[in-house]
This record gives structure tokens, sequence and C-alpha cells, in this order.
């Protein structure tokens, strides 16, 4: 029992990643990678909100008519987020500036959801927590790795302390703009995706169409 | 007028809810398999932003906002903290209505758009929209020209997206890249050239 509930703790982080495999909660996700701390406040909430949701939703699981299932699973998650969105008000004034809308939008992240939906419909409270941190930290765990390489390559620093020195204070490093700009985002997860299947084949997508190998003459 | 012909343009183009604010992208990557499935969804949304952020602003206006509720003898009551939850209850009640009315009136468009409607209330895009609303205060003017035209936007640039994976599925790719992979760079290439709006200005 132990050694399953260690692997649904693991197994969401490469094995069975919310975002490089089942594409879930890429929605609000990118945009707060740009600083390192803003995607790791975004990554607690998230953790935090799924691992809840999952759980109470899992306790009342049999109580819920089928027909109404998603608005209640809604109304636990909306309720959540607002306290999150509260908190961070209260004690992280400026962090919670910068997220600004995308606090609020953890209530539509799939990865919340579709936990719910997949994994709290059918199991216990426990089992439910434990999927909700798997998947939560294996969401938070793409955030930082985007994180780190926005953060490093386009401003010289991580966590606001420069490691590497700018040009313009004086230092040797020209920071490349392009990485805190929207677009990068979707780059550095797309080579991500690449390198996470080069790592795990098993994840490769079949295609479609297969090229026609030409025999050489 | 022009305030608001502005702020269409920098809804559809410059702040694109897809390529900039990456909002909705769950179901950007997964529905933009085939053009005329995207253009489903695309109207679609574009319908449900376009009833939901006016609500919303009303929602807000009258009941929610600071002093709001004066009309009912509760002048000092602040309940915006409710916000989050009013939004996604407002939009889940709209889409349903909007599918029985559908159902009931309208049974060609409701076939065509039904699959995509329960899709709808948990796409960013829509609460994202709603959310931007409250957080630049606009009037209520300015919401339904920002519902519509943020909605236009998202359809213009799923149905862009699709028509460029239409062709994409042809092209050999490295096997890692296969899918998913190449569909994010797709993507950013995309957002790169929306970027080129952002000096337009009416």
């Amino acid at each position: 029992m132990a050694h399953k509930r260690r692997e649904m703790l693991i197994d969401p982080l490469v094995d069975n990643n919310p975002i490089t495999l089942q594409v879930l909660g890429i929605c609000s996700a990118l945009a707060v990678t740009s600083s390192l701390q803003v995607a790791f406040v975004m990554a607690i909430a998230v953790t935090l909100v799924t691992a809840f949701s999952s759980m109470f939703i899992s306790m009342i699981r049999s109580q819920i008519p089928g027909s109404i299932r998603i608005i209640v699973q809604m109304v636990i998650i909306a309720s959540l987020v607002i306290l999150v969105d509260q908190v961070l008000k209260a004690f992280a004034y400026e962090i919670s500036k910068t997220l600004s809308v995308f606090v609020g939008l953890i209530i539509t992240n799939c990865i919340v959801m579709g936990r719910a939906e997949a994994f709290a419909m059918k199991n216990g409270p426990i089992d439910s927590f434990i999927d909700g941190v798997g998947n939560g930290l294996g969401y938070g765990l793409i955030l930082m790795l985007v994180g780190v390489i926005r953060e490093l390559f386009g401003s010289g620093s991580l966590f606001g302390v420069t490691i590497l020195e700018t040009v313009n204070n004086g230092g040797w490093y020209v920071p490349n703009g392009l990485l805190l700009l929207p677009p990068s985002a979707f780059f550095i997860i797309g080579l991500l995706i690449w390198a996470f299947r080069t790592w795990k084949p098993g994840q490769v997508e079949e295609r479609e169409y297969k090229i026609q190998t030409v025999e050489a003459h | 007028m022009e305030a608001l012909l502005s702020l269409a343009v920098k809804a559809i183009f410059v702040e694109n809810l897809a390529l900039s604010f990456f909002l909705g992208m769950c179901t950007f990557i997964a529905v933009s398999k085939k053009i005329s499935t995207a253009i489903g969804l695309g109207i679609s949304v574009m319908v449900v932003q376009s009833i939901t952020v006016p609500a919303n602003n009303l929602i807000l206006t009258y009941l929610l906002a600071p002093g709001a509720l004066s009309w009912a003898g509760f002048a000092d009551v602040d309940l915006t903290f409710l916000g989050l939850i009013s939004y996604i209850g407002v939009i889940a009640a709209l889409v349903q209505i909007l599918e029985m009315v559908l159902d009931k009136y309208f049974p060609p468009l409701y076939n065509a758009l039904g699959v995509f409607l329960p899709l709808i209330t948990v796409n960013c895009a829509i609460l994202g929209g709603s959310l931007f609303m409250v957080e630049r205060s606009y009037d209520f003017a300015e919401s339904v020209t920002y519902g519509i035209s943020s909605g236009f936007g998202w359809a213009l640039a799923i149905t862009a997206m699709a028509g460029v994976r239409e062709k994409l599925k042809y092209s050999d790719i490295p096997d890692g890249l296969q899918g998913l992979g190449i569909t994010f760079i797709t993507a950013g290439l995309m957002a790169m050239a929306f970027m080129s709006f952002s000096g337009v200005k009416l």
C-alpha cells in the first residue's frame, strides 16, 4: 500500500506528467513563468488546490448526483481558489499583483478538474489527496524548469538574485529579451517535450501518415 | 466610438487571448486538428464570450462591487471576494441555458456546436475574459466590445492553428517532437507573428 502511494506521488512527475503527456493545465501556467518566484508561488497554489479539492470531492463523491457533479466540483474548487487568492492578497500582495488574473484561472485549470473527474470520483480521500499532490508537483516541475530557463537567460537572475551579470549593470551577459516574451514559453515547452520523449521513447505519439522510405539504388 | 474600436483591435490582435495570454490552451491544442471543428469551437467560444463578459459586468456592478448593494439597503457591503465563484457560476449557468435554447429553437446550430458547449465551461479563455474585464474595470459598453472581439481573436487563432496543423501532418518531424511538441513550437511561431501587431494603434 505504502509502495503504491509512493508510486502515485512520483508517477506524475515524469512518466505521466500532466503537462507534457496529458496536455492539461497549460492554460494559465505559461504566462507566469517569466520569473521564477512567481512560477514557484503558482506551483504551490495549484498543488494545494488540486490536493485539497481532490480530497474534498472524494469525501462527498457518493453524495454527489451524477447530473450536477461538474457544478459541485466547480463550487468546491472555486471556494479553494478564493481562499488562495485572499491569502496571497494578504501576505504576498506584490506577487498577487503580478499573477493578476491567473490565480482566478486556477479554477478552470484542467489539471484540477481532470483529477477530480478522473481520480477523486472513484477513489478514497487519502489516495485522492496524494494523487492531487503528485499531479500538482508534476505541473510545478515543468513550471519551475521553464521558469529557470526564462529567468536565467532572459534577465540573468534566479529568484531575483543576479547570477549572470548583465551588460547594463557593467557585467558581460547580454540578456535574451525574447525569453521574457510570451512566444518563448511555447518554444521551451515544445523543446522540453522533445527532451522528455527522447528520454522516454514510450511517450512518442503515433504518426498519422507514414513517410515512405526510399530505397537507395 | 473610436476608443471602442481601438479596444476591439487590441483584443483581437495585440492581446490575443490564446497567443499572448495562453488562455484556453488545453482546448486550443486538443481541438485544432481539423479546420471545420476548429471553426465550430471558435464560433461557440465567441458566442459564449460575448454573452458572459457583459453578464458578469452587470453582476459586478449591481451585486458585488463595494456599495453596489445600496439599492437593497446594504450600502457598506463589499462582496468582491465572492467574484470568482459568481463568475464561474454565471458561465456554467449561461452555457447550460444556451445549450437548451439552441436545442429547442435552432436544432441545426445545436447539432453543429453541441459537442463543444460543455467544453466551454472549463475553457480558461471565457473565465479569463471576465477576469480581465474586472481587472481593467471596463464599463458595460466596453465589456460588450471586449467580449465579442476577444472571442473573435480566439476563434481566429484556433482556425489558423488548425490550418497549419492540417498541412503539418504530412511533414517529416523527428519522433520525439511528433504531435504535441511540434504543436507547441508552431503556436510559438504564431504568437511571434501576432506580436508584430503590437505597434498598431487606431
